[in-house]
């Protein structure tokens, strides 16, 4: 602390001529700002970056449960765990789960989040806020609370779903019990919850669009489609880049719902990334798991520079 | 569109179906939870309780062990919340209106881990509470998120929009730097401590995945890990008692949301994170 402080003095003093009249604020200033930041600056560096750079080194060792005590009595791997996480047909099938999670849920969630800010902006004018707190109460609830009522919702004869289903004459399959409709089902589970947390940021978005361009395309005789379509639509890209990002960073790491709802099954057909990593590290396979966990880092970041260069490009 | 005109008929009724297909399955969840198993397995489902009953609570409550967990998932949500809010605006407020030596390295350092994702930590911060003998602790489960990354970024961005001229005069005044903090700038943070409260308090009251692996007996689970594990126990089957410990899980949130609604979401609009 004590050194943190002085060689901030010392940078301060060198810099006194350039700030007039104040001869010890400087010095002063950094001092507390430290001061002020110790606390936090601690707990992260303890509790977020000392793991963060822990995992990279346990994921080139052979750490497992039993090595607990002593983390440098173990052997350099090298990069064999990531070698073998990418021949472990489970890992490649957890990898394809979480992939079609995302690639599904992704684009329905932002579908359902922009159409529902759009109706609310531009199409209503009263009861704007029920309806905005009504589509996020979902956000802030529990996911495993949520995941155990969709399961009773989701049952093939008595759940609420099927029910309605048969109002309208379909048979509702047998959603958590067939490996064909189990992710579809979970996915239809993260939109709902999902929708709101994008609806209130597109919702924000929408007012730097200027209405004059709006009214000048309809005098124009721009329809509803085409006004949303060009003036809508372009304006909105980095919002919807914004979301769309988010969105895709935490469905990438989806873990509750396979967890209570299905359990990764049926056949393994929802065993995410997450929840396979989870397993990993229950069955003691500590340096396994910390290297699955970067795969899953990797994949985020990637994802997150790709869709960053996609948007970018077609603009 | 103006304020004569209250938009397409259409649309309201269709925005009022969305929100009831958005609520009905807590509508069904709080419902659910006065039946008894028998009925829940009925087909046709019924929505309103044929035979309503407080069992299910009182089983809760009495058999299992639900207060204690109310009481875990309370205390962790409290001190976490409490900790961010100090934490978070202390460094906030350096990083926002002091100068000092390595404010850009740390501001960077902070931001760049709000990217990576929670898996990454937890095998080494199971390994270094463990080592610390706080496995199955209320303090192995609240330390870690003691300071978060996203409560920095809040209280900064809200603390940069305060004028500079207010440091000044409490500099003229002969005030300390650390008084100044204390007693002109955080009573000036009240809209940005709520939003941070807010949102810390339902992040880590629904937080699983750490609290799943760190209580690993009753006495500290935390209400989510409890109802996580009853749903695949011997308690599977029943189905009234389950929809009660979600119905414990969801409402005192949404309670406490819908309370403080307005800040969540002006929060979520202004900083994009939930």
């Amino acid at each position: 602390m004590s050194t943190l402080t002085d060689g901030a003095d010392t940078a301060r003093r060198e810099q006194l001529p350039s700030r007039k009249a104040r001869p010890r604020t400087g010095l002063r200033e950094g001092r507390a700002a430290w001061v002020l930041a110790l606390p936090f600056v601690l707990l992260f560096l303890v509790f977020t970056v000392w793991p963060v750079l822990q995992s990279l080194f346990m994921s080139v060792t052979d750490t497992r449960a039993q090595d607990l005590r002593t983390p440098l009595a173990v052997d350099f791997v090298g990069l064999e765990n990531y070698a073998r996480a990418l021949t472990d047909e489970n890992f490649l099938r957890a990898a394809r789960n979480t992939a079609y999670f995302v690639v599904v849920g992704v684009p329905l969630t932002l579908t359902l989040a922009l159409a529902a800010a759009v109706a609310l902006d531009r199409g209503i004018t009263r009861f704007r806020s029920a309806f905005r707190l009504g589509f996020y109460t979902p956000v802030v609830t529990s996911i495993v609370a949520v995941a155990v009522v969709w399961q009773f919702l989701l049952q093939r004869e008595f759940g609420l779903i099927n029910t309605v289903l048969g109002w309208v004459g379909i048979t509702g399959p047998n959603w958590l019990g067939d490996p064909d409709w189990s992710m579809p089902a979970l996915i239809m589970m993260a939109a709902w919850r999902n929708f709101g947390t994008g609806m209130i940021i597109f919702l924000a978005g929408l007012q730097a669009v200027p209405w004059a361009l709006h009214e000048a395309a309809a005098i124009d005789g721009a329809n509803a489609w085409q006004r949303f379509r060009h003036i809508t639509l372009p304006l909105m890209k980095p919002t919807i880049l914004f979301v769309s990002v988010t969105t895709m960073i935490g469905y990438l790491q989806f873990f509750e719902e396979p967890f209570v709802m299905t359990n990764g099954g049926p056949l393994d057909s929802t065993v995410s990334m997450s929840l396979y990593t989870y397993r990993q590290f229950g069955f003691g396979n500590y340096a396994y798991a910390a290297s699955l966990s970067y795969l899953i880092f990797v994949v985020v970041a990637l994802v997150t520079a790709l869709q960053f260069r996609a948007l970018r490009e077609k603009g | 569109m103006n304020a004569k005109n209250p938009g397409k008929w259409w649309l309201y009724v269709l925005l009022s179906l969305a929100v009831v297909v958005v609520a009905a399955p807590f509508v069904w969840m709080v419902l659910g939870s006065f039946k008894t198993t028998a009925e829940l397995r009925q087909s046709p489902p019924t929505w309103l309780p044929e035979t309503a009953t407080l069992d299910n609570y009182t089983q809760l409550f009495s058999r299992l062990d639900f207060g204690t967990y109310f009481f875990n998932s309370t205390v962790v949500a409290v001190v976490v919340t409490a900790g961010n809010l100090l934490f978070c605006s202390m460094l906030g407020y350096a990083l926002a209106m002091l100068e000092f030596r390595g404010k850009r390295a740390l501001f960077g350092l902070v931001m760049g881990t709000l990217l990576i994702p929670g898996v990454v930590t937890f095998v080494p911060l199971f390994v270094l509470v463990a080592n610390a003998g706080l496995i199955d602790t209320l303090p192995g489960l609240m330390l870690p998120f003691l300071a978060a990354p996203f409560g920095v970024f809040l209280m900064r961005q809200f603390i940069l929009g305060l004028p500079r001229d207010l440091l000044d005069a409490g500099r003229v005044d002969g005030a300390g730097e650390l008084r100044i903090f204390a007693k002109i700038i955080l009573p000036l943070c009240g809209p940005a401590l709520a939003t941070l409260g807010i949102l810390t308090f339902l992040g880590s009251w629904n937080n699983f995945l750490w609290p799943l692996v760190v209580a690993q007996t009753e006495d500290t689970y935390t209400l989510p890990v409890a109802l996580a594990l009853y749903s695949k126990g011997q308690n599977a089957t029943n189905y009234g008692l389950l929809l009660a410990g979600a119905t414990v899980v969801v409402i005192p949130v949404l309670m406490v949301f819908l309370a403080f609604q307005r800040r969540v979401i002006e929060g979520i609009a202004t900083t994009g994170i939930k």
